[in-house]
C-alpha cells in the first residue's frame, strides 16, 4: 500500500508539472523541475493542488495525527497534495510566519496566534476570512472561536484550548506528607515549604525562555485585577489599575519563599531532560505552573517517551482577599487559518482537521483538549480531562497576556518580569514598560 | 541551442591592425565588467541596498510583518525618534557595554595567551602537532554546535560542575549561564576557548615569516631565549598582531551567534545582550522593525568608526601601498 501511495503521488507532481508550466506558478515547477519529468503534455490544468501547512507539533503524539489527517485528507480528495511540517513552536511563531508572510509567500494552511498576532495579520490582509466558508466548522467550537475573531468576522478556528495549572508529581507530594492539592495561595506556599524540608525542588520554573517565568505574573494579575481592567488593558494599553503593581508585589513574595530549581534563569521550559518540564518528568522537580499542552511535552522528554504515572493536575490555588475574579482562568490555544492567497481547498482541509472525527482522534491522543465538544468525551488522559473540567467551570478564560498584548507590549512586559525575577528591576518597572512600549505603537 | 555554435567562431576572424587597439580597450573593458559585475552586482544586492533600506526604515515607526504602504504613510515617520530612543535605553547602552567589554578581554586577555602559546608551540617540542591541531579544533567547529555543547555542558547539573565536583573542586561550582553576575565571564571564556586556536595559527603563520638567522645571531650574542622572543619575534610580529586584533575587535562588536545559542533570553536581557542581539530582539521578536533597523545603523556606524580609527592609526604602517596612497 505504502508503495502504491508514493507511485500516485510521484504522478501527481507530474501532472502538477504540467500544469504549473501552463499556469506559470514558478514554485511549483521548482519543485517539480528537479524531477526532470515535467514534459508539458495536454494534462488537464486544474485539479493539481498542493496545501503547504506549517503547524508547530514537533514531539509527542501530535505529529502523526497530523500526519493520518493529511494523508486521509489527500486520499479524500484526489489531486491535492498536503504537505505538512512541523517547526519549533517559538521559530514558526516569531520568526518563520511573519517572515513568510511578509515577503508575500506564505504557506497556505498554518499556526494563527490569537490576540495581538491575529489583529495585526488581519490588518495587513494576510489572512482568509473564513465565515462563509466553513460556517458549520466555526459553530462547532463554540465559544473558543472568539479569540480567533477579528471585528465579528472569524480569520482561524482552534482545535484546541486549554487553560493552565499545574502539573504535579502525586509521589514527590505523597513522599513529602502533602495530602491534598493547595486550593489557596497559603497552601500553596505551605507545600512549599514542605517540598524543600523534604529535599525536593518544590516548583520548576523555565524562566530561561522568560514566557514560563511570565506566566506567574500573569496570574498574579488575574487575581488582582477585576475583569474591567483586564479588559482596559487588553482593548486600549490602559494599566492606571493599581491591580497590575500589585501583581508584580504578589510575585516578589512568592519568590522570597525561594519556590524555584536552582538556576532557573538559564532554564528553557521544554528542550531536553534539563528542561522545567523535564525537571518534573524525571522525578527532579514537584510540580511546574504550564499549560493544558505539557502533558504532551513530558511525556517527549522521558527515557521511555511516555507521559509520567505519577502526574497530576490542580488548578491555580485563589488567593482570598484579592480583587479578581476566583473563578476566572488564564488560558490559551492554537488554532489555523488560511492565507488570504490559499486555494479554496485550504478552508476544506480546515474544516477537515475540525471534524468530530479528527478531533477525537486529537483527543484520544493526549495532545490537548479538544474544541470541538462532541470530541471532548474522547479525552483518555485523566489530567487533561481535569483541565477540561477546570476549563468549564471557569467564569473568564483570559488569554495569555503576551498574546493578549500583541508582541510589542507583551515583549516588554515579560522584560520587565524577568528583571522582577533576577531581582533587578520593581513592580512599578514592568507597568511602566509595558506603557512605555505602547507608546510607541 | 546548436545554431549558435557555429555562429561563434566567425566573430573572432581576424581585426584589421588599425581597429586593435580600441578592439583590445573595448575588450578590456568588457573583461572588466564580466569579472566584476557578478560580485559587483552580489556586493549592491546584498550589501550596500540592505544598509540604505536599513537606512530608510530606521526613520519610521514600523509593524512587524509592514509593507510599503507603511512607509508612506507620513504618521509612521518619526525622524530620529528611533535613535534618540535607543541612545537613552539603558537596555542597549549596556548593551554598547557589554560589546567593548567582549573587545577590551579579548584584546588583553586573548591576545597575551595566544602569542605565549604560538611562541610555545613554535618551538620544537614532542608532538607539537598534536597540541597544534587540539587547540585550532575549535576554531573549526560550528559556533551553533559549540554553543549548543557548552549549554548542555554548564547547566547546574551539568557536565562541568560534576567534573568539579568528582574531582573535589566543589566549591568552584556555580550556575555558569544562569548566574547574570558571572554570565558575561563564562561567555567570555567560551569565546576565548573557541577563538584563540585562529588568533595562535595566524601568528603561527607570522613566526614563519621572522628570519631564523636573527634569533641565531642572538643566541650566539648569548641571549636568552625569552629575551630572543621579547626583543626580536615579538617586534617582527607586529603587522600580524595588529591584523588579528583588528578582526578580533570587529568580530566582538558583531558578535551574535555564541550569545545568541549559549546563553537563555532570560539572561542574555540581563547581563550578556549585545548589540546585534538587542536589534534582533527589539526588530524581530518585539516587532519593531524600525526600531530594530536604527539599532542596526549605530552597530554599523560603531564598527565602521573603529575600523577606520583603527586603520588610521594603528595599521596604516602595515597596509602602506596596499589601500592608502604611499607616503601620505
Amino acid at each position: 500500500m505504502h508503495s502504491s501511495r508514493k507511485n500516485s503521488r510521484r504522478a501527481g507532481v507530474r501532472l502538477a508539472a504540467g500544469a504549473a508550466i501552463a499556469a506559470g506558478a514558478l514554485v511549483l515547477a521548482g519543485c517539480a523541475g528537479g524531477g526532470g519529468g515535467g514534459t508539458a503534455t495536454d494534462a488537464p490544468a486544474a485539479e493539481q493542488v498542493t496545501i503547504t501547512w506549517w503547524h508547530n507539533a514537533t514531539s509527542g503524539p501530535l505529529p502523526a495525527v497530523w500526519q493520518e489527517i493529511a494523508e486521509e485528507f489527500e486520499a479524500a480528495h484526489p489531486g491535492v497534495t498536503v504537505e505538512q511540517t512541523g517547526y519549533q513552536n517559538e521559530d514558526l511563531q516569531r520568526t518563520l510566519i511573519p517572515n513568510a508572510l511578509a515577503a508575500g509567500d506564505p504557506p497556505d494552511l498554518f499556526q494563527v496566534w490569537p490576540g495581538g498576532e491575529i489583529r495585526d495579520q488581519v490588518a495587513n490582509g494576510y489572512l482568509m476570512q473564513l465565515d462563509d466558508l466553513i460556517p458549520d466548522t466555526i459553530a462547532s467550537v463554540g465559544g473558543s472561536i472568539a479569540p480567533w475573531q477579528v471585528g465579528g468576522k472569524t480569520y482561524g478556528v482552534p482545535f484546541t484550548f486549554g487553560i493552565e495549572g499545574f502539573w504535579y508529581n502525586t509521589e514527590l507530594f505523597e513522599q513529602a506528607g502533602i495530602t491534598s492539592t493547595p486550593t489557596t495561595l497559603d497552601q500553596l506556599n505551605d507545600a512549599v515549604a514542605k517540598l524543600r524540608a523534604a529535599g525536593i525542588t518544590p516548583i520548576a520554573v523555565g524562566a530561561g525562555d522568560k514566557w514560563p517565568a511570565a506566566h506567574w505574573w500573569y496570574q498574579f494579575a488575574l487575581h488582582n485585577c477585576s475583569i474591567e481592567a483586564l479588559q482596559e488593558g487588553a482593548a486600549d494599553f490602559v494599566f492606571d489599575d493599581p491591580c497590575w503593581v500589585q501583581a508584580g508585589v504578589d510575585l516578589q513574595d512568592f519568590i522570597a519563599t525561594n519556590p524555584f530549581q536552582d538556576g532557573f534563569l538559564g532554564t528553557p521550559a521544554q528542550q531536553g531532560a534539563g528542561s522545567s518540564a523535564g525537571l518534573v518528568a524525571n522525578g527532579q522537580a514537584a510540580m511546574e505552573l504550564m499549560g493544558h499542552w505539557n502533558a504532551g511535552v513530558m511525556g517527549g522528554l522521558t527515557p521511555d517517551e511516555t507521559v509520567p504515572a505519577f502526574l497530576g493536575w490542580f488548578p491555580f490555588p485563589a488567593i482570598p482577599g484579592s480583587a479578581g475574579d476566583p473563578t476566572a482562568t488564564l488560558g490559551g490555544g492554537d488554532g489555523f487559518g488560511c492565507s488570504a492567497t490559499a486555494p479554496p481547498e485550504c478552508a476544506e482541509l480546515l474544516a477537515f482537521i475540525m471534524s468530530p472525527e479528527n478531533q477525537k482522534k486529537f483527543a484520544a491522543s493526549g495532545s490537548g483538549i479538544p474544541t470541538v465538544a462532541a470530541a471532548v468525551g474522547s479525552l483518555e488522559d485523566p489530567n487533561l480531562k481535569l483541565v477540561a473540567e477546570g476549563l468549564a467551570n471557569s467564569s473568564y478564560v483570559q488569554l495569555w497576556l503576551d498574546t493578549e498584548f500583541g508582541t510589542t507590549v507583551g515583549n516588554a512586559m515579560n522584560d520587565g518580569i524577568i528583571n522582577l525575577i533576577s531581582g533587578s528591576g520593581t513592580p512599578e518597572d514592568i507597568v511602566k514598560r509595558m506603557q512605555d512600549a505602547a507608546a510607541t505603537l | 541551442m546548436t545554431s549558435s555554435a557555429t555562429v561563434g567562431p566567425a566573430v573572432s576572424a581576424g581585426p584589421t591592425p588599425a581597429r586593435r587597439r580600441t578592439r583590445s580597450s573595448a575588450r578590456k573593458r568588457v573583461e572588466i565588467a564580466i569579472f566584476t559585475g557578478p560580485a559587483l552586482i552580489v556586493f549592491i544586492g546584498f550589501v550596500i541596498l540592505p544598509v540604505a533600506f536599513a537606512v530608510v526604515y530606521s526613520f519610521f515607526n514600523l509593524p512587524a510583518g509592514f509593507r510599503w504602504e507603511h512607509l508612506a504613510d507620513p504618521d509612521r515617520f518619526i525622524g530620529f525618534d528611533n535613535y534618540l530612543r535607543a541612545l537613552t535605553t539603558p537596555e542597549f547602552l549596556k548593551a554598547i557595554g557589554n560589546n567593548f567589554i567582549i573587545v577590551g578581554l579579548s584584546l588583553v586577555i586573548q591576545g597575551p595567551l595566544a602569542i605565549l602559546i604560538a611562541l610555545l608551540l613554535n618551538r620544537k617540542l614532542r608532538g607539537r602537532s598534536v597540541y597544534r591541531l587540539l587547540i585550532f579544533v575549535p576554531y573549526v567547529l560550528a559556533e551553533v554546535v559549540a554553543g549548543l555543547a557548552w549549554k548542555l555542558l554548564l547547566p547546574p547539573n551539568g557536565g562541568v560542575n560534576a567534573l568539579l565536583e568528582s574531582v573535589g573542586l566543589g566549591a568552584f561550582t556555580a550556575n555558569w549561564l544562569a548566574d547574570p553576575s558571572i554570565a558575561l565571564w563564562t561567555l567570555f571564556a567560551i569565546l576565548t576557548w573557541k577563538y584563540i586556536g585562529f588568533a595562535i595559527l595566524l601568528i603561527l603563520a607570522g613566526l614563519q615569516g621572522v628570519p631564523e638567522e636573527l634569533s641565531e645571531a642572538a643566541a650566539i650574542d648569548g641571549a636568552s631565549w625569552w629575551r630572543i622572543q621579547w626583543h626580536i619575534t615579538l617586534p617582527l610580529l607586529g603587522p600580524t598582531i595588529r591584523i588579528w586584533a583588528f578582526l578580533s575587535m570587529i568580530g566582538a562588536l558583531q558578535l551574535f551567534d555564541m550569545v545568541w545559542v549559549t546563553v537563555s533570553p532570560s539572561v542574555r536581557g540581563i547581563a550578556t545582550e549585545t548589540m546585534a542581539t538587542y536589534m534582533i530582539q527589539q526588530g524581530q521578536f518585539a516587532g519593531q522593525p524600525g526600531y530594530g533597523s536604527a539599532i542596526a545603523v549605530i552597530l554599523f556606524v560603531i564598527s565602521l568608526t573603529v575600523a577606520l580609527l583603527y586603520q588610521r592609526f594603528a595599521l596604516r604602517r602595515d597596509l602602506q601601498g596596499a589601500i592608502t596612497d604611499r607616503g601620505n
